[in-house]
């Protein structure tokens, strides 16, 4: 019998290094306290409110729906949010924590960079040292990116092992914190590692389905039919999933990025192609090879190119509650375009991919039904890598 | 119990950690044999990982070089089973969670048992996870080696009265490599150790010099040295056995006096 704690299912656990341990259980038991405190969610939602200007717009796509000539669809503008992305309300209630434990530096990995910039953003109105890991690779893809971090303060490391990607950011983020941890915390960006990370992250991204819950019923009275979220850990998913995950009839698709496609070597969609393994501290779906090797994935999509998948999104695969579908770069460039041209926003690479399953299931249903698609970042970021692969090169 | 208590009966043991597959599976095989000819009481064989995220820059490269070398988990079962012929000194495999879970916990430790493995360091499977394995390695008589930590305080007593096979004391904080110094108060750790288990000990993480071998041995029963010597096998790679001999020899007797 594993140990029953942070599982979901079988997934989950603490699967690190001993020297971690302690820091995992402090952790644990100050979230456990705080999470209780009312001053600290005060404090919490006047960050969310004032700060990073939530609640976040649903918007009525009215001019997709029709151009797609099925169910209605909504847009959960987490693009709005302060830093462009649904990153900020994960760092600010973790920032918040840390600050409350008595740390007085925070340490993050980054694919995109827009998890870094959140964390580089708390640190700088939290007065708090920050140190972003980011692959070398995610460096070049997301310069802007680089710069906005160092603007906010941060010392930005770029990382050259293995595939000099996310997955490499996080394991260096991970080996850093082994090495300092009395004034550390390690502001994780997903709903992923050990826990109580996946269920941490998870509960501050979960404002996202409660604000959907809550202005769609003022909307339309009632609760939407499927809500589509992109997978890469998966913090924007299973925030879009979380209140309505008892609610039978919503079904809930998540969307992993294909790459080149989920029959090439060139894939991140790890529940369609990963197995069951171990690793940065969690049991959940990875992409590897027949002896347990880490896979090198690729998408084009920086944030999403990551080899495993939360463990609870790893459990909500295993019961069916959600469904877990996998979208091409070329779906995802033509969503990206899609929506700029349709209704003027552009969506982040990663949002596109959800983009992209809705432009597929919306025609397929009926005009009655209604779908939610959590647009988790703005494209901004994007646009010189998208130039580049239609052909076209900009200098930002 | 497996036969790792051996490896504690010849004085203070010298423990090296050995990279299968860097730069070759030759070389390795001529490198354990420089190391027990060295005077090594107990050898820990690394199977790679892809993304060994408790191992600092050196080791990090072995596993790169190993598996760019096309060396595997069959593979390396293979090389300990010639070993075996006539090696007779314990020997332990490390490496990460996620190599023995793949290829199935149950054929990955009978096989371990079956070439004459005697214990399991799998430094991402803390006392909290360790049911992951450990029936199966009870099953089969393969000791799973457990960690103290600077950090585990607390913690300390608990994973001392239920070590097996021998006690891994991680020397300081961060991720496996050579320093300098080494600052943490080891001898409060190794106190606490001594208190609560019989359990030999053995402290490593930043060791490479015999001062600090010899320091180290004083306080615990075993010296365990790694990136030091994958250092030799980065610089000399085909060439490293008689190096890697010739630095065990200095680092056995430095603990032996």
């Amino acid at each position: 019998m594993t140990n029953p704690k942070g599982r979901f299912g079988i997934h989950g656990g603490q699967y690190i290094p001993e020297t971690l341990m302690n820091a995992v259980i402090e952790l644990e038991q100050a979230y456990e306290h705080y999470k209780a405190d009312p001053d600290f969610n005060n404090e919490l939602e006047a960050l969310f409110n004032d700060y990073a200007g939530r609640p976040s717009l649903l918007y009525y796509a009215e001019k997709m729906t029709r151009d797609l000539g099925g169910a209605k669809i909504y847009l959960k503008r987490e693009d709005l949010n302060h830093t462009g992305a649904h990153k900020i309300n994960n760092v600010l209630g973790q920032a918040l924590l840390a600050k409350k434990m008595g740390k007085t530096r925070l340490i993050a990995e980054t694919g995109a960079g827009q998890h870094g910039v959140a964390t580089a953003t708390a640190a700088a109105l939290m007065g708090m040292e920050c140190v972003v890991f980011m692959g070398e690779e995610d460096t070049k893809r997301q310069a802007l990116n680089v710069y906005r971090m160092k603007l906010l303060g941060a010392d930005v490391v770029p990382v050259k092992t293995g595939t000099a990607t996310l997955k490499d950011a996080v394991s260096e983020a991970m080996r850093e914190w082994t090495s300092r941890i009395s004034d550390t915390h390690y502001c994780l960006g997903s709903v992923m590692g050990p826990h109580p990370f996946p269920t941490i992250v998870r509960d501050f991204q979960a404002v996202i389905s409660k604000e959907i819950k809550s202005q769609m019923l003022k909307k339309e009275g009632r609760l939407p039919d499927a809500v589509i979220a992109c997978v890469g850990g998966g913090s924007n998913a299973i925030g879009s999933f979380y209140h309505f995950i008892g609610d039978e009839g919503v079904r809930l698709i998540g969307c992993e990025a294909a790459g080149r496609g989920i029959d090439t070597f060139e894939t991140a969609a790890t529940i369609s192609t990963g197995k069951l393994g171990i690793f940065h501290g969690m049991k959940s779906y990875f992409c590897q090879d027949e002896f347990g090797q880490i896979a090198p994935v690729y998408s084009i999509s920086a944030g999403l190119d990551y080899p495993g998948v939360g463990p609870e999104h790893a459990w909500l695969h295993d019961t069916g509650r959600a469904e877990y579908v996998a979208i091409t770069d070329d779906e995802a460039v033509e969503a990206f375009e899609y929506l700029s041209r349709t209704e003027g926003i552009i969506p982040a690479i990663e949002s596109s991919h959800a983009v992209a399953y809705a432009m597929k299931a919306a025609p397929e249903m009926d005009k009655d039904k209604i779908i939610v698609i959590t647009i988790s970042g703005r494209g901004d970021k994007d646009c010189a890598a998208i130039a580049r692969y239609r052909g076209v090169e900009i200098y930002e | 119990m497996s036969n790792i208590h051996k490896a504690f009966e010849n004085g203070k043991a010298f423990i090296p950690f050995i990279t299968c597959g860097d730069p070759d599976i030759e070389t390795t095989e001529a490198v354990v044999r420089a190391a027990v000819a060295g005077g090594a009481d107990l050898i820990e064989l690394g199977i790679p990982f892809s993304d060994p995220t408790a191992e600092g820059p050196v080791i990090q490269g072995a596993n790169l070089r190993a598996l760019q070398g096309g060396i595997n988990t069959d593979k390396i079962f293979e090389l300990v089973r010639k070993l075996r012929q006539d090696i007779t000194i314990p020997l332990v495999f490390m490496t990460y969670a996620n190599v023995v879970f793949s290829y199935g916990a149950d054929s990955f430790i009978s096989k371990c048992h079956d070439i004459g493995i005697d214990g399991l360091i799998l430094p991402d499977i803390p006392y909290e996870e360790k049911e992951e394995f450990l029936p199966v390695c009870q099953k089969y008589g393969v000791d799973l080696i457990s960690f103290v930590a600077p950090t585990s305080e607390n913690r300390i007593e608990v994973i001392a009265k239920e070590s097996e096979g021998f006690l891994y004391i991680v020397s300081s904080l961060g991720v496996t490599g050579t320093r300098s110094s080494i600052t943490t108060d080891l001898a409060s750790v190794t106190d606490i150790v001594r208190k609560n288990t019989k359990t030999p000990c053995a402290i490593g993480f930043g060791i490479s010099t015999p001062e600090q071998a010899r320091h180290m041995s004083e306080l615990a029963d075993g010296v365990i040295v790694g990136s030091a010597i994958i250092k030799l096998l980065e610089k000399y790679g085909k060439d490293a056995p008689g190096h890697v001999g010739k630095f065990v020899s200095e680092m056995k007797s430095a603990i032996s006096n």
